[in-house]
Parts: structure tokens; sequence; C-alpha cells
């Protein structure tokens, strides 16, 4: 390190700006995160989604469960919901079949969505519900202390894994894809550019998707295992990571340190739920099928 | 405002409480349900679904009711007027919900046909098994509105009374059929859309950046919002200030809080919502509702033959309780007999709002069927002995 | 001159180290002195090879640095 003072030499214009900041509640910074954590770096890579994909600001509205990842929701500057832990998707579900021109987009952690949440994602994957669900994988349960999570690889250290976790863990991007995903990717809070560029994706597309973004919890996950901190993780995530878009998702499980297959897996064309539903209430019903007019009168 | 005739099915019917219940949601104005299915009461959903496509609404069966009872609230802070169904052992998995509504005063409505508990309990029959539970059954201390019909009529009137209130008090209300009730067939007249009165989600007229979500009105309840007008607004079920904002502080959870059950003690007396008869001149009065309350008139009745002053007291609006009209009677009467098809349930708060002005007699039963109006009528005739 | 500059709020950041590792044209160093919070924040080391790319920006879990063009 140097031994200089905290004069920066840059010449900064007088109306530069954090690009970041008309994104988020300003007011309610500082965040609760941890140095080093990965979580603020994905909200970066959301906000630059949002700017580049000209997203009507008003109409996007996030998401999210219980634990760090959602605390997303909290400092997000959109029409945000920090609902219960594992059903954020049901209420994101609810949201959209009411107002279906607003983009929903679900922003939580992997304990959240995949163990008490895992039914309520496989349904929506089923049903192609029109969602954007961004995964913040660290591989635990941080907010409650580190504990074992089904995303947890095998022989590592948790709370409640003391001797070590012997459960095999779940593979979330093979899981998306079989349960119905209409985009599947992984990305680690190393791949800046291609995060955001799959997340600007996701906002033009139609159907569910799914971005998972495996994260440092270098204060829980990271200190117990003895892997040092925030930047050894990403320093390990630039080493390890392989970008093979279209690989088998089957083959992508993630391991305690082991290679990390990152990519574009799964982009492919379904009918939406609305499609589907239309489809069949005017086959059946024709002119008397009602178009959906969910939302009551402004009074 | 008055309803909107699309969901309004006027007309003189030959209905069950199931059935009714629907077309009372219709009619409020719902446009948007969440279910999943459970006897004795997936047929108002089965209902809803084949009539709101040609209505022009969506209903979506879940995967659970854990979902079903937050899709609702989406839907809600989607712009919509939306409700669930259920039963004991969904009404059970739906707590945690009802305690998300009540927090973050998300007006929606719960049906809730009961059934005999505990556990699975008996799926086809009656019992008003759940009646302490739709006050106390979510962690933590929060109010929530509870009425209880007694008629197929009553199901459908009383589900627009339900929205209403959801609407009125930003408060999710609990609809406590039983399964007596709700497959009970009987006369249903549904009037025009024009005399129904539908009260109007109280959206704000304030500009997004002065509204505050959590800001109350003189009647200690905030105005609403929707997702998609520019609002920017912040929903969260953590211990919140006005804004919204997560604030997990002492003096937040005080004012915050306790705001959530002052805001409905308008209910504990001038708001009640309860039928009364000949309560001038009783010596003793039946405390009763739902189905119960149909059983007890006839031993009312038989007593009144018998030369016994037996007064009524039917219990609309089971939650808050309507205590100070109990207190008030209490003294005025030798006793007050609690029939309800549970072991004790709703006896324990008619007991504390008489505060021992006079006696309480329960006349349990623990579910399968109605009370025989017998039995009914020896509690009477004992009370006053 | 340089074509870009990067802003550095110092009192935010909680001394990471992302951006110094992951500029790069490493313009950054971790200062040896501290904010009031006790952190390390980053220094400007080399102003001038800076291209505004902002990448710190991207990668500051903070958003405590960020990084844009000089206007031509």
């Amino acid at each position: 390190m140097n031994e200089q003072t905290l004069e920066i030499p840059c010449t900064i214009p007088a109306d530069a700006a954090n690009p970041v900041e008309p994104f988020l509640r300003m007011d309610r910074m500082p965040h609760i995160w941890c140095p080093a954590c990965g979580i603020g770096t994905t909200v970066n890579c959301f906000v630059r989604a949002l700017i580049e994909s000209h997203a009507n600001l008003d109409k996007v509205a996030i998401v999210s469960g219980i634990g760090c990842t959602g605390r997303v929701a909290g400092y997000a500057n959109l029409d945000s919901f920090h609902t219960t832990h594992g059903r954020a998707i049901p209420f994101a579900t609810g949201l959209k079949l009411a107002n279906p021109e607003l983009q929903v987009v679900v922003y939580s952690g992997d304990g959240d969505l995949f163990a008490i949440g895992g039914n309520h994602f496989i349904h929506a994957a089923r049903r192609n519900m029109d969602l954007k669900v961004i995964c913040v994988n660290n591989l635990t349960y941080a907010m409650t202390g580190g504990q074992t999570a089904p995303t947890t690889p095998g022989k590592v250290i948790s709370a409640t894994s003391p001797y070590g976790v012997f459960e095999p863990a779940f593979n979330l991007v093979a899981l998306a894809e079989a349960a119905g995903a209409s985009y599947v990717a992984r990305w680690t809070t190393f791949h800046v550019k291609q995060l955001s560029r799959s997340m600007e994706e996701v906002l033009h597309k139609k159907g569910f998707c799914f971005i998972e973004v495996i994260s440092p919890c270098p204060t829980l996950y990271q200190r117990r295992n003895k892997m040092g901190d925030g930047l050894d993780t990403m320093k390990y995530y630039k080493q390890a990571s392989k970008i093979r878009h279209g690989a088998r998702t089957t083959e992508c499980d993630m391991t305690k340190s082991g290679e990390i297959i990152v990519g574009k897996f799964v982009d492919r064309d379904r009918p939406g739920y609305f499609e589907m539903l239309h489809a069949q209430m005017t086959e059946t019903l024709g002119d008397r099928y009602a178009e959906p007019e969910v939302m009551c009168e402004q009074c | 405002m008055h309803a909107d005739p699309k969901g309004v099915l006027t007309g003189v019917h030959f209905l069950d409480g199931d059935h009714a219940c629907c077309e009372g949601t219709l009619a409020a104005g719902a446009r948007f349900a969440a279910g999943y299915p459970i006897t004795p009461s997936t047929e108002v959903v089965e209902r809803f679904a084949s009539r709101i496509p040609t209505v022009g609404g969506v209903f979506i069966q879940m995967e659970d009711e854990l979902a079903a009872s937050i899709t609702i609230q989406g839907a809600v802070w989607g712009g919509a007027k939306a409700f669930t169904v259920t039963s004991g052992p969904g009404f059970s998995l739906m707590m945690e919900h009802i305690g998300y509504a009540a927090m973050t005063e998300t007006p929606c409505v719960f049906v809730n046909v009961q059934r005999g508990g505990p556990s699975t309990g008996l799926p086809t029959l009656p019992a008003q098994a759940d009646m302490m539970q739709a006050r106390w059954g979510s962690h933590g201390d929060y109010g929530i509105i509870a009425l209880c019909p007694n008629s197929p009529q009553e199901c459908f009137d009383l589900t627009i009374t339900a929205f209403n209130l959801s609407e009125e008090f930003r408060v999710p209300v609990m609809l406590m059929l039983d399964e007596c009730v709700g497959h009970m067939t009987e006369k249903v007249v549904i009037p025009d859309a024009a005399a129904i009165d539908v009260y109007p989600r109280r959206f704000t007229h304030l500009p997004p950046g002065e509204f505050r979500l959590f800001e109350p009105r003189e009647d200690k309840v905030p105005d609403m919002v929707r997702a998609g007008d520019g609002y920017r607004f912040h929903v969260t079920g953590l211990t919140h200030d006005e804004r919204g904002y997560p604030s997990m502080n002492v003096d937040t959870q005080n004012r915050s809080v306790t705001r959530l059950l002052e805001k409905l003690q308008p209910f504990t007396g001038e708001r009640a919502l309860s039928e009364t008869a000949n309560l001038e001149d009783a010596e003793v009065v039946v405390v009763s509702y739902g189905i119960t309350s149909r059983v007890a008139q006839r031993a009312i009745d038989m007593a009144r033959q018998q030369g016994v002053r037996a007064g009524k007291f039917r219990i609309i609006s089971a939650w808050p309780f309507p205590e100070r009209h109990i207190a008030a009677l209490a003294p005025k009467v030798k006793a007050m007999v609690v029939p309800e098809l549970n072991l004790g349930q709703m006896v324990r708060e008619v007991e504390r709002a008489a505060a021992g002005k006079c006696k309480v007699t329960l006349v349990p039963h623990a579910g399968g069927t109605v009370h025989n109006p017998e039995v009914i009528l020896k509690a009477i005739l004992e009370a006053v002995r | 001159m340089a074509k870009g500059f990067v802003a550095i709020n110092v009192e935010r950041c909680k001394g990471c180290g992302f951006c110094v590792e992951f500029c790069p044209t490493r313009v950054l160093m971790l200062s040896s002195a501290f904010n009031t919070k006790g952190y390390h924040p980053p220094n400007v080391v080399a102003a001038e090879k800076c291209s505004g790319c902002d990448l710190c920006g991207m990668y500051c879990p903070d958003f405590a640095i960020f990084g844009a063009r000089y206007a031509r």
C-alpha cells in the first residue's frame, strides 16, 4: 500500500455524479452489506442494464424475499417490495397478473429462492410466468449467520454443518432449465460486463428468465472456510471461471474450489402465460371471453 | 360508488353459500383470485374460475396456500381487488401472509369455510373451529376484521361488506363461513348493480414525492397506491416508518404497530356488526354466530314460549370483538349463553367483556354437525334458574 | 491529458480492493490513510492513465467510486 494522503489528483467536473445514484434510495445509504460482499456489485450491473435497456423506471417493479440479497428491494428507487421468506415469486406473479404492463424483477438469494421458495420457483418456471429472476448465490444463508443452504457445496464448513456439508448441492441452472425457464445464465460478480449484458437481455425477453450470480460472502462463507477475503474470491472467480455459452446445465455443478462454468445456457422461446391464457379462453369461449381488466378503479 | 354491473348477477337465485360468496366477490369488484383446492371451500374458486373469464379478470390456482395467500397481495399492489379461499389446514398455512397483509396494510379478503379440526379433521363437516385463529393465528401484535355470515344470502352480502371494510381500513378481512353455511342452498337475491355500494380503494391524491404510504389520515388509516404510477414506494414486512422504510427501533415499533390495532377500535363498539332482538327485557341473552345462530334462534323461540325472557345477540363482526356492546349488556342480564361449534373460543371473549357482571355459559360442540336446539334450550333454562 | 477521471467517495468506501485490482490501467492503489470508519480507501496514483471506463464503478459494492470520460 502507498504512503499517500487521501488527495485525489483527478480533475473532477463540477456536474459529475455517480450514474448509479438516481436508481438508489440515497437517503438509505450506507447499506447494510459487508465489505467485499458481492451484492452491491450486482446492483451496479442491474442499474447499468436498466439504463442500457431504456427501461421506463415507473413501470419496473422489484420484488425481494428475505436475506442479504433480499435487502436489494429496499435500496432500489423503484416500486419495491420486501416480501416474506421464499415468497417473492408468487407475490411477483400476482403483481404481474394484475398489471401486465409492469416489468417485474425478482431479486433474491439462493436460500430464499431455492430452499423455502423452491416450490414457487419451479411452478413459475413451469408456467413461463413473465418474471426476471436474479439470484445472488453466495452459497449460504448469509443474513442469519452463514448456515448451510441447498447450494452449499460438499465439504464446506457452515454454521449448521460444523463438520462439513455432505448433502449434494442443487445445481440451480439445471433446475431452472428443467423446470422450464426460457432463459438461464450464470455469471459471477467478477463478470460485471457480461452480467450487466445478461440482465439487459432479460429485460427485453418475454417469459421466465433466470440469472444466477455467484457472489462472495467474505464475512461468513469464505472466512469460515479459510478461503481468504472478498478480493481473493474475486480473483478465484476470474481464474476458475470458464465461459461456455450453451453448455449442458447438468454439467455445471458448483464445487468448493473447482471450475465455475459461466455463460448463457438457455435462451428459448416458449409461449408466455398470458398468451396461453388468451389462446385457451378464446378457443373455448370465443366472443364471450372478456379481456382481463384486473385493476380496480381509481377514485 | 356503485358496483360494476359486469360482475353483478342480478336476480333471484337458489345458491349455496360458497357460490353466493363467489357472486359477492364479483359484485364487490374483485377481478383477481388465487386459490388452492380444499374442502369445503373449493366451490368458491371453482365458480370464480368459471365466471371470471366472461366478467374480465384472472383466476390462478397456485401451487399451495402459501403462494395463494401472497399472490393476492401482489395483485392488490398491482391495483386489483383480490381474495383467496381456504379451510382450516390452508388457513394455518396462510397465517404468515395474513400477518404480512396486516403489517403492510394490504386490503384483501381471506375466505375460510371452516371445517372440523384440528389437523385434517373433518373435511366435509362443519365446525366453527378457527375463530380464535382468525384473530391470533399469525405472530405478533396486529388486528384483523372477521365477519360471520349465517346464510347463503349473507354469504353474498357480507362478502361485499368484507371487501368494503378491507378498503376502508386497509386491513385483511377474514370471512368466516363454515361448511354448513357454505354448502347450504337457499334463496339469494342479488340486486341491481346500482343498489350495491362498493367502497372504492382510497388511492392517494398526493403526487409522488409528497405521498407517504404509511402516513395515517385522521382515522388512523393511510391512503393507498399501486405499482406503475410513478410513486416509487416501498413495502416491507419489517417494522417501518411512515415512508415504508425499515425502521427497527422501539419508537417506530410502538408507533406503527400500535396504530394497526388502534385503527380498528371502532369495531369494538359503534362499527360492530350484529343482529339483536328482545334485549330490552331479556334475562338471558344467547350470544352466537354463523350457523349456530340459526339453531340458537329455535332455542330462543322455544324458551320464549316457556316464558323465559330470552334475547338474541348475533355476532356478525366477530373481530375486533364487540366488547363494548357485551360490556354494556352484561350488567342488565342474569346470564349469557354462548353456543358455538367448538370447545370454547368466542365464549372467552364474551367472558372477558362481561367481566363477571353476569353468568356466562358455554354450550360447546366438538363439531361435525350442528347443535341440537334442545341442548341450547336446556342451557338457557338452567342459566335463569 | 487523461481521457477520463475517477471520483471517490472516501467515507463510503469499505476498502475491499476490487477497484484497485480490476482497473485495467492500474490507476488506483489502496491508501495507507484511513477514512473515519477505519477503512483504507483507494488513491489515484496514475490519473493520466484513466480512460473513464467506469469498471471501478461497476465493481464497487458500496457505490463509493465511479469513473467517467471527460466531455470533449
